[in-house]
């Protein structure tokens, strides 16, 4: 279509026809949750699993989540797949903790999710006893398929409500990775403030 | 970070290697050297600082959850210490806390590429305890199943290895190979990975109508697909230098640290148990054990993926010879009764309930049970105190066993050649802490 | 592996050496077993290794168990292997609680508690390398300690772990998880 080939209000309707308008934030939205980073983060026997998801035959690129980053600071997304020993919880805790927000999680497999089978001395029942956790993935292992369900039901959450205020849930507020630092250095009345900040902010 | 760093030194290595290339006075080998006097690479001084770093238990190439600390002098590993331990899930343990049926699916979660071993490693140590023939036809399945394993396991360890050294499309060929054999396995058994199909006294089920044909077909496509991995690798220039003459650790220096498997046998050493002392129905099968000379990253290679082809000519002959006959053994004590019986015979609704309520007892004793996994020698023991729970379950581990010669094959060697070392070595680290 | 008589001879060498070495011998599942005074362990793997007509030279395994309720309540195994004859001999080295002894004071260890002595052994790592990782496990589960180890610490539990987790008094630990049809038993969980 050339200039002038419409004018008035044929050109009004036909605008108005082929423009979206949209919110800035379900625009932010819908770019996170079609370009989720995952994180290269093997455990056990889910991890064998988690690595066929993104092999052609499953394919996790046609969700747009194909490219797996190996440090938590370029990654938005953890998969836990496997048992979380007690010596290996802090360590999860720890890439948590510096991956950068927004940041999701999926426990993949019954390990991860409550302990599984393995109701023992060595293992944490659960991932959700030290760190958030957005979806469980049943199974043990649980098939690509389940894991790929999973992971819609992840884009679907990160569409419709980005910020889940885990951290007043789980009465996180203050741990937050830049509100530790002050000058470089975490002090207590640095992470005091910051947790006073969120306060303020739920309240309001 | 530790992965980037390894980055540079994967070009160093190629600078390096190109440097005892050939020709002494090409202008590369003086660009060689400069960057190496300036960054600190081999032929230096001694009189260096020496650093220490900290690759895991979060490291895209450790394979799992492996903790390495690498001492280096430069660009020289100068001793490296794995830390394990992060993936320890007491299996033993929680063994002990149920009956013997019940402990088949916890043994299978140890070394998680290879749950058919752990299995029969588990069962047959069991049946000889209590005494127990298994039927022929069952053994057939169990090898059929096993070496439809094997050949899954090899095939994850080649994907995941030629992508820690940068060859990223043999893992999609290989998981391609791969998500046939789970195919296979989900047919006879309804379960992708750990199947617990093999029971104590034979196998679950009867593999179904069609499942034969199925095999057929992927035995005869995988030979050719092994043409192709070896078209991929074996003319790589990258591939060749990272893994020949690398990593070289002497075939007595191994067996005295108790290596088995394709790395002693990549040294020159052919011992293999199923040949040796025989278990299972393998004498009735001709095969071949691979050994390699040098005892080298890619000897290494080699030999596992003749070992798959391997595996395809006992697969074939396992479905030439398969008997007819039951698939478990008759014996009510240990076996479930079927489930026709159960509506007809009072007998067989008892020993049902006795064998689902409280499990069979196995006599006081002990054993150990040697396989050979696709890792090397993967022992099973058993302590019975005469009651329906194991009083222990322990596993020896090849993987576990294996990890100590990973200093011998590194130190001295360059850091990229680390996890060249690591990737051959194929640590399961599920098996490792157990 | 050795038939009855073969194993008697191999006992009576390891005799020679050292008299009182061989508690007993039994050839029981095609599996024979020489069960060992915990001090002449050494002895009897150096015997079995360095024999020129035995070469034992290759240990495949290395395990401890727990036999409570039983005395003496621990026992390392060895399989040692002849690769040539394809010949396996479990030897078994029986080892007694000191914390549990009458006599020691310490009856009433806590189960967890590391104060009470632990059983000791001499470490066969100079004999057979491949035993390093292996007495690290048995020292890390059952606390058995091995004397001569160059390097003794725990190795899959982490390093400031108190307790032998594999002794069968310890407790197999876990928790219950709460899901949907036991939710009634932790009334408002919710909350």
């Amino acid at each position: 279509m050339l200039r002038g080939d419409l004018e008035g209000p044929d050109l009004e309707e036909y605008v108005e026809e082929r423009l979206l308008t949209t919110t800035l934030e379900n625009a932010l939205n819908w770019g996170r949750a079609n370009a989720l980073f995952p994180m290269t983060f093997g455990l056990a026997c889910c991890a064998i699993e988690m690595m066929s998801m993104v092999t052609s035959r499953y394919d996790i690129a046609r969700f747009g989540a194909e490219a797996f980053r190996a440090s938590p600071r370029q990654a938005d997304m953890m998969i836990l797949s496997g048992r979380v020993s007690v010596k290996m919880a802090p360590v999860v805790r720890r890439v948590y903790d510096q991956m950068l927000e927004p940041k999701w999680v999926i426990a993949m497999g019954a390990c991860s999710s409550s302990g599984g089978m393995f109701a023992n001395y060595a293992v944490v029942q659960g991932a959700d006893k030290f760190m958030p956790v957005d979806i469980h993935v049943p199974g043990c292992p649980p098939r690509p398929e389940a894991l790929l369900h999973g992971f819609n039901k992840l884009q679907r959450l990160v569409r419709g409500k980005p910020d889940l205020g885990w951290r007043q849930r789980y009465n996180a507020a203050g741990t937050e990775e830049w509100a530790r630092f002050e000058e470089g250095r975490p002090t207590s009345e640095a992470i005091e403030r910051a947790a006073q900040a969120v306060r303020e902010s739920t309240d309001a | 970070m530790a992965d980037e760093l390894l980055r540079d030194e994967a070009d160093l290595t190629e600078r390096g290697v190109s440097r005892e290339a050939e020709d002494p006075s090409s202008p590369l080998v003086d660009v060689a050297e400069a960057a190496e006097r300036e960054l600190g690479g081999p032929g230096l001084e001694p009189e260096q600082e020496v650093l220490t770093i900290n690759m895991g238990p979060h490291h895209p190439a450790t394979h799992g959850v492996l903790r390495l600390i690498v001492t280096l002098q430069g660009e020289r590993v100068l001793e490296v210490k794995p830390v394990m331990g992060y993936l320890h899930t007491g299996i033993e343990k929680s063994c002990e806390d149920k009956s013997y049926w019940k402990v088949i699916p916890f043994v299978e979660r140890m070394d998680y590429l290879s749950y058919f071993f752990q299995m029969e490693a588990f069962c047959g140590c069991v049946e000889r305890l209590v005494e127990l023939e298994i039927p022929p036809r069952a053994q057939y399945l169990r090898v059929l199943h096993m070496e439809l394993n094997r050949i899954h396991s090899h095939l994850v360890w080649l994907g995941t290895s030629a992508l820690d050294l940068g060859a990223i499309s043999m893992f999609w060929y290989c998981f391609r190979e791969r998500d046939q054999i789970l195919d296979l396995f989900e047919m006879s058994s309804g379960q992708r990975m750990h199947t617990r199909y093999f029971q104590v006294g034979g196998v679950f089920e009867d593999i179904p109508v069609g499942f034969e044909q199925k095999v057929r077909d992927f035995c005869d496509v995988m030979p050719s697909r092994i043409d192709q991995y070896e078209a991929l690798l074996d003319r790589n220039e990258i591939f060749l230098h990272r893994t020949r003459d690398v990593g070289i650790v002497s075939r007595e220096r191994l067996l005295d640290l108790g290596v088995t498997g394709p790395l002693l046998r990549a040294a020159g050493e052919p011992w293999d148990l199923r040949k040796s002392p025989g278990y299972l129905c393998y004498e009735d099968f001709d095969f071949k054990i691979p050994v390699g000379t040098v005892g080298d990253g890619y000897d290494r290679y080699r030999v596992r993926l003749q070992e798959m082809r391997e595996s395809v000519r006992i697969v074939e002959q396992a479905l030439d010879g398969m008997p007819e006959g039951p698939w478990i053994s008759d014996d009510r004590k240990y076996v479930l009764p079927p489930r026709d019986e159960l509506s007809t015979s009072m007998e067989a609704l008892i020993h049902h309930f006795k064998l689902v309520t409280e499990g069979y007892r196995v006599p006081p004793g002990e054993l150990y049970y040697s396989i050979e996994s696709p890792r090397g020698e993967l022992g099973c023991f058993v302590l019975a105190d005469g009651s329906s729970k194991p009083a222990r379950v322990h596993f020896r581990d090849p993987s576990f066993v294996n990890l100590q010669a990973f200093r011998d094959m590194s130190v001295g060697g360059l850091l990229a050649d680390l996890i060249q070392n690591l990737a051959m070595l194929d640590p399961i680290i599920g098996g490792v802490d157990r | 592996m050795p038939d009855a008589p073969g194993l008697e001879l191999i006992a009576q060498g390891i005799e020679k050496g050292r008299p009182g070495t061989v508690i007993e011998t039994s050839v029981e599942r095609d599996r024979a077993t020489l069960i060992v005074q915990p001090e002449g362990v050494l002895h009897a793997l150096g015997w079995l290794r360095d024999t020129p007509d035995q070469s034992y030279r290759f240990l495949s395994s290395l395990h401890a168990a727990d036999y409570l309720p039983a005395t003496p309540r621990f026992a390392v195994h060895y399989e040692v292997l002849c690769r040539e004859r394809m010949e396996r001999i479990h030897v078994k080295a029986l080892l007694a609680d000191p914390a549990g002894m009458p006599g020691s004071g310490a009856e009433d260890t806590p189960i967890d508690g590391e104060a009470g002595p632990l059983p000791e052994l001499d470490s066969c790592v100079a004999l057979y390398p491949t035993a390093e990782f292996q007495e690290r496990e048995a020292y890390d589960f059952f606390g058995i300690v091995f004397r001569g180890h160059p390097d003794l610490r725990r190795i899959l539990m982490p390093e400031d772990y108190v307790g032998w987790p594999q002794r069968r008094d310890f407790p197999i630990g876990g928790e219950p998880v709460l899901f949907t049809h036991n939710e009634i038993e932790a009334p408002r969980w919710f909350e």
